[in-house]
């Protein structure tokens, strides 16, 4: 007996012939047994890395950001570029979690638990940046507005560069609120199944003691749905507050009216290659091919092969206003440090395009999309690719200012900005690692509300609905 | 607090457990709650639930945000401290709109979630009593309150006539209280796995 009915036209998501029962002991093994020796492996390369970064940051701290090869013209570099790109990431999760939810996205269901927690490590990664950047880090408070004795000395509330800090601690708050309600279901069931007693303690605690009642499933649901409601705009306003910190500058190469959605797009394109990253090996070691289908990687490669146009179309948008706004600056800007490939950094550009535009292409198949290594390869060459985007639009507008006496040596980073970089590495996939041993990577109980209309055993058994005749569909399906 | 009867009766679909609640309301008893492993839709409209208002909640706290915003900023930047930023207006609403809205969000989803947590009484190292340890598995448990007119054999076996798979009659506490889940029921035996 079906509550729903859904057509046999549409893939299953959840493929074998599964009761609820099983769903709980295929998402909860992981947690339950021992991690294999490749998690340690790769929890210990995380955690050197991870160490790493905090021995550049604490000479950053010593020594002060003079280590980093930052000069006249070019005040930021890999500072900026990396914080950027770390919050381009950052947008796949709530996009994944709120967007498609309210597009009735069935297919979010998979995947929405570990691109939010994906959108979480990332936005750390990414504050990491302006908060180190700011050199006198034990004045990082003087951004929070508050009555203080220096005045009082307000903040600039019509800097973009502020605008940010709002923006980014509310997406990170807003983020992990809507991540955390999500799991109190799902930590409640790994409690209530736990057979360990430290584990019905630990999880205890985080479950806050959530029973399932009706009720409280109706006010979750009501939360969810606002959340989603909030975050959509907020995902959206949030790259688009980044971009304005270029965009609102009079520098050529920044000061462009495109930069807010070209730079959701993009932010939307790299996070969903780097949910690809993950996703591929999540299904892969935990073996979550059930649940995180072909069909699953094939609808994300689409939304890659779109937001890779979109951005492509944006480059190509930006070369023309060079030429048509007949401004020289802009025209140096855009076709000799950019697009000229023998300028200092025509190579940041002409790789951008290669990764970000060309290759992506290659979705329009429908066999590239549902290949697993293509699509894994192709995630990790879209990330190079936007990263190379953030430092297209930032190195290559600064390195040759309005005075050419000031005009900057080859900026080239040092071992201690990229150990920062690698830093911010160790800190995402040290934090994905402890997520992916310790929490239900796949919602469980989103995976189950869906289980009966889109699993592959119950689709299979609609075809007696499909058979009857409408009047006795309405009255025993239609609910 | 004072403990409670209740009858427990357990079902394994939710096609069965829509009819039976229906069945149980009519004959006149009191659902004490259903608890389900997932939100089953409907279910709170079966059981005769008013509409949750914590999306109005939601609403109020969004507008008190936006108000934070807009009368903090204006009050700096025409009051308290006008700073002349390259000869700009000092009351510069457009370029007020991202925190404005920021704030809005926030204090939205703040709100709420405290809310939620306030009015479903969730909170770290709270305890309340399970009916049965599958209801976050695989399980829909109706709880049935008893009053001093209960027949609780009689209900029980009402329950399994409506497709119930596990029946029982339980006192409890309804409220919460402060305690771990460790001396709680073990469901399974440890295995000595690997994930493959």
């Amino acid at each position: 007996m079906h509550l729903k009915y859904e057509s046999q036209l549409r893939e299953p998501l959840v493929y074998g012939d599964k009761n609820y029962h099983q769903v709980t002991e295929d998402i909860v093994r992981p947690i339950e047994a021992k991690p294999t020796r490749l998690w340690y492996i790769g929890f210990y390369i995380a955690v050197c890395l991870l160490l790493f970064g905090v021995y550049a940051i604490y000479r950053d701290v010593t020594y002060g950001i003079g280590q980093w090869n930052l000069n006249k013209t070019v005040g930021w570099g890999w500072d900026i570029t990396n914080f950027v790109w770390w919050v381009g990431i950052g947008h796949a999760g709530t996009l994944i979690s709120a967007i498609l939810l309210l597009f009735r996205q069935g297919w979010r269901t998979g995947v929405n638990r570990a691109a939010e927690a994906m959108t979480i490590f990332a936005v750390m990664c990414a504050g990491q940046f302006p908060i180190w950047h700011m050199g006198r880090v034990w004045m990082a408070f003087f951004v929070l507005p508050y009555p203080n004795s220096r005045g009082p000395l307000w903040v600039n509330f019509n800097s973009p560069l502020l605008w940010d800090v709002f923006a980014i601690s509310t997406y990170f708050t807003v983020s992990l609120l809507f991540w955390y309600s999500g799991l109190i279901p799902d930590f409640a069931t790994v409690r209530d199944r736990a057979f360990t007693k430290l584990r019905k303690r630990l999880y205890g605690v985080a479950a806050f003691g959530w029973t399932g009642s009706t009720k409280h499933w109706q006010r979750h649901e009501s939360l969810s749905l606002v959340l989603a409601g909030l975050s959509t705009p907020l995902v959206l306003s949030v790259h688009t507050i980044v971009s304005f910190d270029f965009a609102t500058s009079v520098i050529p190469g920044w000061h462009t009216t495109i930069f807010p959605p070209y730079f959701v797009a993009g932010a939307i394109f790299s996070g969903f290659a780097m949910v690809q990253t993950l996703m591929v090996i999540i299904r892969k070691v935990f073996g979550m091919e059930d649940y995180i289908t072909m069909g699953h990687i094939e609808a994300m490669n689409k939304v890659i092969v779109l937001t890779g146009s979109i951005v492509g179309v944006a480059y190509l948008t930006e070369l023309f206003m060079g030429w048509y706004s007949q401004n020289k600056y802009e025209g140096y800007t855009f076709w000799y440090s950019r697009a000229y490939l023998f300028s200092p950094y025509g190579w940041s550009y002409w790789g951008m395009m290669a990764c970000n535009v060309l290759s992506p292409q290659i979705f329009w198949f429908r066999k590239m999309r549902r290949n697993l290594f293509v699509t894994f390869f192709m995630s990790i060459i879209v990330n190079i690719g936007m990263w190379f985007e953030r430092f297209v639009i930032i190195v290559t507008s600064l390195y040759r200012d309005y005075l050419p006496s000031s005009w900057s040596v080859y900026y080239s980073p040092t071992i201690w900005e990229i150990g920062f970089y690698a830093g911010t590495f160790g800190l995402f996939f040290t934090c994905f690692f402890l997520f992916a041993k310790y929490f239900p990577v796949i919602a469980i109980a989103e995976i189950k509300y869906v289980l009966k209309t889109t699993g592959e055993g119950y689709k299979g058994r609609m075809d007696t609905i499909e058979g009857e005749k409408l009047e006795t569909f309405v009255h025993e399906h239609a609910h | 607090m004072a403990k409670k009867k209740f009858v427990v009766g357990c079902f394994d679909d939710e096609a069965v457990l829509f009819p039976a609640v229906k069945k149980v309301r009519t004959a006149g008893y009191k659902i004490h709650d259903v608890y389900t492993p997932f939100a089953v839709h409907g279910l709170d409209h079966a059981m005769g639930l008013r509409e949750t208002s914590l999306h109005t909640a939601g609403f109020i706290y969004g507008i008190t945000g936006t108000t934070t915003a807009l009368s903090c900023i204006s009050w700096i930047f025409t009051k308290d401290w006008p700073l002349n930023i390259g000869g700009k207006p000092h009351f510069a609403l457009p370029a007020w709109i991202p925190i404005t809205f920021e704030l809005t969000v926030l204090f939205a989803a703040v709100g709420m979630v405290l809310t939620f947590c306030y009015l479903c009484q969730l909170a770290p190292f709270v305890k309340k009593h399970h009916f049965h340890a599958r209801a976050t598995d695989d399980l829909f448990v109706m709880v049935i309150e008893c009053t001093d007119k209960t027949n609780a054999e009689d209900l029980k076996g009402f329950l399994a006539s409506n497709g119930a798979v596990e029946t029982d009659i339980q006192v409890a506490e309804e409220g919460w209280w402060l305690g771990h889940y460790d001396k709680d029921e073990m469901r399974f035996e440890a295995k000595q796995t690997v994930a493959a």
